[in-house]
């Protein structure tokens, strides 16, 4: 069924700076179901948010084709279908916080009950603030209000826990899952594999402007929360690497190896029994930085 | 859907405390200072006017312009903080945003006009109401350019660039359309100033001090301005949707 979900297909933007073209996002495909809840997972300038301002129609691909339910990306934000929280944002003033959340409300046709929402987002004990004089996570609740009170069939978060505290962000994968057990489509940013693994019923891992995997969070997870090896090796074969215990890849850099592992205890073990002569050796964690270099560096990858 | 929204859009303007302190407080000081000082001059210049009559129409047409571009300051600061992208996500139909910003324009020029009438009253300025209409009537038909002109610069500009463009743009304007002190009727100014919206504003100030009204000539230049910056705004909002 064409109508239903959201596709981008063969999605590109490059933006042009002075120091040269930079390929933001460089040939996306991704379909995500009705109902489902994706999580964009990558490092900073990895084109989350590009990919998102495409998907909302705030930015016209180079190249490639969006689809949300059906419509072209602004049919969708016209009929009222779209609730976004952008990465960048902050409030208009002079208006306090009901008032804003009433008068986004009113763009609406079906909007939630602005009161509902405020209680939804904890705001409430601020309803009567004028939206300048807010602290950063008062400010950040707000915008989840803003985005939530149209109540969409596609709610799109960038980045969306930013600024909040421990309790609010526990709050606010609450209403958000609340939110998603409606039936409804959720698509949202994070540099956290913790949260994308959580909350998230599939995850999309973006570096460097592609897709690297797609798969479900424990898929991802055994996948970004490896760890690489790193060591000064000439001529040792990649394949006997590759076949170490705890190994996931074995990859060549000069004179060096570089082994994505699994279990790195293991593979540290049998590495320098079968390698004495290894030397420089660094055993690095399970940043998503790292990570994401060693899946792309080879572009090896591909779940 | 977009009444509620306009309804907003009007609040916010008028809780802007500074902003309407300072936007209507400069046109009275100004008009205050220089009428008040020639309070009791009744025939300025061989004209057969009074000082204070002569320069509340000049401060008339002079504060409804700038209050009306003053919404490019607005519009500026509402994109620094990311609000126009914001408001591209809702189904706000771009008509119903730009009539919000064009009345929320009027509110301001109308509430100028407003305190310059009333400080000219009790300077003593007397005018047939026929005169009065007629004169604030064409001024509000002469500001439709101004307002396309100011929501144009704020979808343009950043809210570093609006502040000069605004001043040096209100002070151009104001000085080719004759506000400060009239073009000779011939000449390279003169030639340039009526094809410039400004002009005919100040002209339409003139009907309260006996000058005629639009010729077609006026009719035609504000017009064109009308569509052609009508038409620009509404380009620079469809556009408007990258990051700042
Ligand atoms: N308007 C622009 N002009 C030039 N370059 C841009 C522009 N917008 C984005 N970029 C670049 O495109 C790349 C992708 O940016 P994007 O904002 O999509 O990344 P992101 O994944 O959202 O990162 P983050 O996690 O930091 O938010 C970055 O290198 C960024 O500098
Ligand atoms: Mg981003």
């Amino acid at each position: 069924m064409t109508g239903s979900g959201i596709a981008l297909a063969g999605l590109s933007k490059t933006y042009s700076s002075p120091e040269g073209p930079v390929h933001a996002v460089r040939g996306i495909d991704m379909r995500v179901a009705a109902g489902e809840t994706v999580a964009l997972l990558g490092p900073n300038g990895a084109g989350k948010s590009t990919t998102i301002d495409m998907l909302l129609g705030l930015a016209r691909p180079d190249a490639g084709e969006v689809s949300v339910f059906g419509r072209a990306p602004a049919d969708a934000v016209a009929a009222g279908a779209v609730g976004a929280m952008l990465q960048t944002g902050e409030l208009i003033r002079d208006l306090d916080v009901r008032e804003l959340v009433a008068m986004v409300a009113s763009l609406y046709p079906r909007p939630l009950d602005v009161d509902e929402t405020l209680a939804l987002c904890g705001i409430e004990q601020i309803a009567g603030r004028r939206t300048q004089k807010l602290s950063g996570g008062q400010t950040q609740r707000v915008r989840f209000a803003i985005a939530l009170v149209s109540d969409p069939e596609l709610l799109v978060l960038d980045e969306p826990t930013v600024a909040l505290d421990v309790e609010g962000r526990r709050a606010f994968w609450q209403t958000m899952r609340a939110f998603a057990a409606r039936g409804k489509t959720v698509v949202f940013a994070t540099h956290y594999l913790e949260e994308a693994d959580a909350h998230a019923d599939r995850v999309v891992l973006m570096a460097q402007g592609r897709i690297v995997a797609d798969g479900p969070p424990t898929e991802i997870k055994g996948l970004v929360g490896s760890r690489t090896i790193r060591a000064t090796l000439p001529g040792a074969p990649l394949d006997a690497l590759g076949a170490l215990p705890g190994v996931t890849s074995a990859d060549r850099r000069g004179d060096a190896i570089v082994l994505v592992c699994a279990d790195s205890d293991a593979a540290i073990r049998a590495l320098l029994a079968a390698y004495p002569q290894a030397s420089d050796v660094e055993i690095a964690g399970a940043g998503l930085e790292q990570a994401f270099v060693a899946l792309t560096a080879d572009g090896a990858v591909r779940a | 859907m977009s009444a509620a929204y306009l309804r907003y859009e009007l609040l916010r303007t008028l809780r802007n405390r500074r902003f309407l302190f300072l936007s209507l407080g400069f046109p009275l000081v100004f008009y205050l200072l220089v009428a008040g000082s020639s309070r009791g001059v009744r025939d300025l210049g061989d004209s057969g006017l009074s000082a204070p009559l002569y320069y509340m129409v000049g401060l008339v047409s002079f504060g409804a312009m700038s209050a009306m571009l003053s919404s490019g300051a607005r519009i500026a600061a509402e994109r620094q903080a990311g609000w126009h992208r914001q408001i591209r996500v809702t189904p706000l139909p771009p008509r119903a945003y730009l009539r919000a910003k064009v009345l929320t324009g009027y509110l301001m020029a109308l509430l100028t006009m407003a305190v310059l009438f009333a400080a000219g009253a009790a300077m003593g300025v007397s005018l047939p109401a026929g005169r009065w209409l007629e004169m604030t009537g064409l001024l509000l038909v002469g500001l439709v350019p101004f307002a396309a002109l100011g929501i144009l610069l704020g979808h343009l500009l950043s809210v570093e660039a609006v502040g000069p463009a605004l001043g040096g743009g209100v002070a151009l304007l104001a000085f080719l359309g004759g506000t400060w002190f009239p073009i000779s009727d011939h000449g390279l100014l003169h030639v340039v100033g009526q094809l410039l919206p400004s002009y005919w504003l100040v002209q339409a100030g003139h009907v309260a001090l006996g000058g005629a009204a639009w010729g077609a000539h006026g009719w035609l230049v504000m017009a064109v301005w009308s569509v052609v910056l009508g038409r620009l705004a509404m380009a620079a909002f469809r556009r408007d949707t990258a990051r700042v």
